[in-house]
């Protein structure tokens, strides 16, 4: 993805080149591109004259914040204790054989990103699956390749087998 | 200039002093690692802690963060201080023990066993070294990232950085990474090889009785009945 430097530019001049609105102005990347482009963050270095120690720090201690190129869709397995002994794993693992990669990463083709969350304060409906903000209550093992089609492209699912 | 207690001792110290700054004046020997005249003060390590206040109502604070307050009690070498001070030794020991200055420490202090999964990285994350890069070498080329278990300190993307001009700094200033121990067992147990110092006294009280512990010398008398040999 080509990092427009207006663009990350324009982000910094809303918040007046302060290097306070740290967090906020990664968001803005975030939000533009799905993750932190390399390129986004030397411009974004000088601009507010903050370190890229810091940068890199705060980018990484943040887990809304990616350093690589994120999918289109986010799914988001929750891992909280309710979730967990309701089969929370268990749900994880069959996302992962589905999708072909391990939690924290994305799909080749850059549909899909798969991650783990502590707990969304939801723990009646558990187990939760969160994919692109939609919650999806009481997931089991077989809810959810369904799941997963309801999201990819049309020219996918075409392709996807049966 | 404040009137404080350290070990039941009348002491003056001047305003905008810690713990440590009054206790290191009077010579009384605290351990640290995270701690550097020349870096500002991070109460990382935990090996600095000292008990304050009187009575039952005593807590454990780090001694190289605590501003002193005019007539403020402190001990420095009471039993609970030990005792946390060897349960972090032996934390530490179970993450680095391949360092020297770890080692000594746990010899110091006679902490014998281990008893926690050995994971032999070589860092503590006392954060001198991040320290040093920024303040007294003014380069920030190194940093933490992550968090939690996954915490670590690294050049931004983990290259060869720009800011980064090898001065060797944090390595000069690193507990963990520099001095190797040598013992026999180092990697494997507690070493106890370079600095086991034999008691020299036999009774054991509940806070030290003599000059000889606060001059970092013995402390035979604070240490538990079964440690003395």
């Amino acid at each position: 993805m080509n990092v427009e430097l207006d663009k990350v530019k324009s982000f910094v001049d809303k918040h007046a080149c302060d290097p306070s609105a740290l967090i906020a102005i990664l968001q803005d990347i975030q939000a533009e591109y799905n993750y932190l482009p390399r390129r986004a963050l030397l411009v974004l270095s000088q601009m507010i004259k903050t370190s890229m120690v810091d940068i890199i720090g705060v980018a990484t201690f943040y887990s809304a914040f990616s350093l690589e190129p994120r999918g289109e869709h986010t799914a988001t397995v929750c891992m909280g204790t309710a979730c967990h002994v309701r089969g929370g794993p268990k749900i994880l693992e069959e996302f992962e054989r589905n999708l072909g990669i391990e939690s924290g990463h994305t799909t080749e083709d850059k549909q899909f990103s798969l991650e783990t969350v502590a707990c969304l304060g939801c723990c009646a409906i558990g187990p939760v699956v969160v994919v692109d903000g939609d919650y999806h209550a009481q997931v089991s093992i077989r809810k959810v390749e369904p799941i997963l089609r309801k999201y990819q492209t049309k020219e996918k699912k075409d392709d996807a087998p049966n | 200039m404040l009137t404080i207690y350290i070990n039941n001792t009348e002491v003056q110290a001047e305003e905008g002093w810690t713990i440590l700054d009054a206790a290191q004046f009077y010579g009384l020997a605290i351990p640290t690692l995270c701690h550097n005249p020349g870096l500002s003060n991070y109460g990382g390590c935990r090996l600095c802690l000292v008990e304050i206040g009187e009575g039952k109502y005593t807590k454990l604070v780090s001694s190289c963060t605590y501003p002193i307050g005019e007539g403020l009690v402190v001990h420095t070498d009471t039993k609970r201080v030990l005792e946390a001070r060897r349960m972090m030794i032996e934390l530490m020991l179970s993450t680095a023990p391949g360092s020297k200055v770890i080692q000594d420490l746990a010899s110091l202090y006679g902490v014998k066993q281990m008893r926690f999964k050995i994971r032999n990285e070589e860092c503590i994350y006392c954060g001198l070294c991040v320290r040093m890069c920024e303040e007294q070498m003014d380069a920030k080329a190194i940093g933490f990232q992550n968090r939690g278990f996954k915490r670590k300190i690294s050049t931004p993307f983990d290259e060869r950085s720009y800011e980064c001009r090898l001065c060797g700094a944090c390595m000069y200033i690193c507990p963990a990474c520099a001095l190797r121990c040598q013992g026999p067992d180092a990697d494997t147990a507690v070493c106890n090889a370079c600095l086991n110092l034999d008691p020299t006294c036999v009774e054991v009280y509940d806070e030290l009785q003599c000059w000889m512990y606060d001059a970092g010398q013995c402390g035979t008398c604070v240490k538990k009945p079964s440690d003395a040999k």
